[in-house]
């Protein structure tokens, strides 16, 4: 499967490492599901896994949220408007929004993690009737590390959404939450025994965040959790993002956390 | 098992020297004929062009991390058994180019690699060989997204496959139920019968196709003599692993290696463990490749290579912020039971055929069979 060539319509940059970038198919747009993601080739640089975050009903426009931190991320933050860039995908198993359809949506994420559940919030509110509440509760280092501000601060406002954030380190001018994701838990507003919850951060994140959804009393088969592993082929062929049975290019990178459950905590996996 | 009364269907015998015919037909046939040689003190594969490429009166002993080729006191030219290199580096090449980019003035192009269809004929394949190529063809092609370098060498194949007339030292096949008689997957299967007084081949066609070249060699019917010798040398071959401490039980091996992901002995062979990668590379089903970016000095063109790569690594497991797989221990326990246990979870069948290169190829003679009775906890001073 070959790289598609596609023209960068916008840069943005969103904070100090991360940047979104915004593409045009030179032919033909590709549907994806929320959660799915694209290899992005950079001409001569590489290939890298990276979520979509963009509007799953909009996918002529198809949006990266990217944190700069390899070879190949860093080598696509120098591109440009006009530029242009690989795609292949959409691969990998989405977030669970069809199951969630008349419960309680709640996404816990830290840091970039918000980018590939950006298209579950998109999706629940162009369905809204469909859904129950939306809960998001987001974690990141600093308040200069919080990814989509002022697109955060509109869904904060809306009447029908649960949002609230916390950051691991602030500055004094800061007056929101200081401390870990967690800690938001145990006060959301959503009813645990009609709720699929979805996650996505570092592991160590994840597995305290399960921890927490147990205490509130959902149970681990409506939990759902990103993994990440190294990836090079997205098409189940060269073994990189194995973890445990699962190739999560195609099982993942969302899996339903019971079928997980033995292999998650346990190291280097 | 045949009766007696069908015991001659369709086997022949063709002698020694016949074989060499075989190898004209293929070759005027258009195959590349590929075959055992030895190159460097080992028994490895390449193109053979005649008889005389093959390796004449050799047999190899093998053990943990040792392989030796000896002189036998015949002329048999398959009386070893198998060696360093596998089948999969003509059907999954070890290094390919997968595409060539520019940066055209209307932006990115990428120009596709064409695969051209391979025409390969293998002489002397061993039924854990085949095993081992059905296993890459449910990796490689049964899956949504076939691989085209594959398909076009595994498509056209022909296949000679050679029965076991003995076992190496660190051959366990009858272990995974994958020799040492081919049951599947040969055009042609030969058994050697290497009597000096009258060398020969007994010869049973596994296709239409396999009937049809036969059909070009001169043979005769095969008398139930020489049946019956040609039996007694693969089950000699059978005695000999079942006399051989080498063995594998891979009753409930799945739940065995997975119910154990924190066993004491994974820290006991990562003390042993180089993770040199041998066993990776030496694995007829091993498939796992990286890809490599590369530009030219102009910056103007790029390609991407994809190549052999081992779990071993480190950086195999790379992602932002360091590696996943840091520790040998994590990195054995990755390989071993992604072969013999979550394989089974994803392809349907276990990765090991028992062919024992990963024995005799690693370095430090680390034997996946002793591996699986220690976590068994039948070997005293390892239980967890």
């Amino acid at each position: 499967m070959l790289p598609v060539p596609h023209r960068i319509e916008r840069v943005r940059r969103e904070t100090r490492d991360t940047f979104t970038l915004e593409l045009a198919p030179v032919s033909g747009a590709a549907i994806f599901s929320p959660g799915q993601f694209n290899m992005l080739y950079v001409f001569g640089a590489g290939e890298s896994a990276i979520s979509i975050s963009g509007h799953p009903g909009r996918p002529e426009k198809l949006v990266h949220t990217v944190r700069a931190v390899g070879v190949v991320t860093r080598a696509m933050r120098k591109l440009k408007r006009g530029d242009s860039i690989g795609v292949r995908g959409p691969f990998g198993a989405p977030w669970p929004v069809d199951l969630s359809e008349g419960r309680d949506v709640v996404l816990v994420t830290g840091g970039i993690g918000l980018a590939p559940l950006r298209p579950v919030i998109y999706h629940v509110l162009a369905n809204r009737n469909k859904y129950g509440k939306l809960v998001l509760l987001y974690g990141a280092r600093t308040p200069a590390d919080r990814l989509y501000t002022r697109e955060f601060e509109r869904w904060r406002r809306r009447p029908d959404t649960y949002i609230d954030s916390t950051v691991d380190a602030a500055g004094r001018d800061w007056t929101g939450n200081v401390g870990v994701v967690t800690r938001l838990i145990p006060r959301a507003d959503f009813d645990a025994a009609n709720a699929i919850v979805m996650i996505c951060g570092p592991e160590i994140m994840m597995r305290y965040t399960v921890a927490e959804m147990q205490k509130r009393g959902v149970s681990l088969d409506r939990i759902f959790v990103s993994m990440e592993r190294n990836m090079k082929c997205a098409v189940v062929a060269c073994g990189h993002c194995q973890y445990g049975p699962h190739f999560l290019c195609s099982d993942g990178p969302v899996l339903r956390f019971d079928r997980i459950a033995g292999l998650f905590g346990k190291r280097e996996i | 098992m045949k009766s007696a009364g069908d015991r001659n269907a369709g086997l022949s015998i063709i002698e020694r020297e016949e074989l060499g015919t075989l190898i004209d037909v293929l070759g005027a046939r258009g195959y590349q004929v590929i075959g055992p040689v030895v190159s460097d003190g080992a028994i490895v594969y390449d193109r053979i062009a005649s008889l005389a490429d093959l390796p004449e009166g050799l047999t190899d002993e093998q053990d943990g991390g040792r392989y030796r080729l000896k002189q036998r006191d015949d002329r048999a030219l398959f009386g070893y058994v198998v060696g360093p290199h596998s089948w999969k580096k003509y059907l999954h090449p070890p290094r390919i180019r997968l595409f060539r980019a520019e940066c055209a003035e209307n932006g990115l192009r990428i120009i596709d690699e064409e695969q051209p269809q391979e025409k390969f004929a293998f002489i002397g394949a061993r039924s854990c060989e085949l095993h081992a190529i059905a296993i890459q063809d449910r990796v490689l092609l049964d899956g949504v997204y076939p691989d085209a370098v594959y398909r076009a060498r595994r498509e056209n194949l022909f296949v000679v496959a050679v029965n076991c007339g003995t076992a190496g030292g660190t051959c366990f096949c009858t272990s995974m139920n994958t020799g040492p008689k081919a049951t599947t997957g040969y055009d042609l299967a030969l058994t050697e019968i290497p009597d000096p007084d009258n060398h020969r081949f007994l010869v049973e066609p596994g296709t239409a196709l396999g009937a049809e070249i036969l059909g070009a060699l001169s043979s005769r019917e095969a008398t139930p003599d020489d049946e019956t010798i040609a039996e007694q040398s693969i089950a000699r071959a059978v005695e000999q692993m079942e006399n051989n401490t080498r063995r594998m039980d891979a009753t409930g091996i799945r739940e065995l290696l997975l119910d154990n992901l924190e066993h004491a002995r994974w820290d006991d062979v990562a003390q042993r463990c180089l993770t040199c990668a041998n066993c990776t590379m030496v694995c007829p089903t091993c498939f796992c490749t990286t890809v490599e970016d590369t530009t030219d000095l102009t910056g103007d063109h790029a390609e991407r290579w994809r190549r052999w790569d081992s779990c071993f690594t480190q950086d195999f497991s790379y992602i932002h912020g360091g590696s996943v797989r840091v520790s040998p221990m994590s990195r054995y326990r990755q390989w071993m039971t992604h072969k013999l246990a979550t394989w089974i979870d994803q392809f349907g069948v276990s990765g090991c055929v028992g062919c024992g290169r990963c024995i005799t190829w690693c370095p430090v003679g680390i034997d996946i069979t002793e591996e699986i009775r220690a976590i068994r906890g039948q070997i005293n001073g390892c239980k967890a």
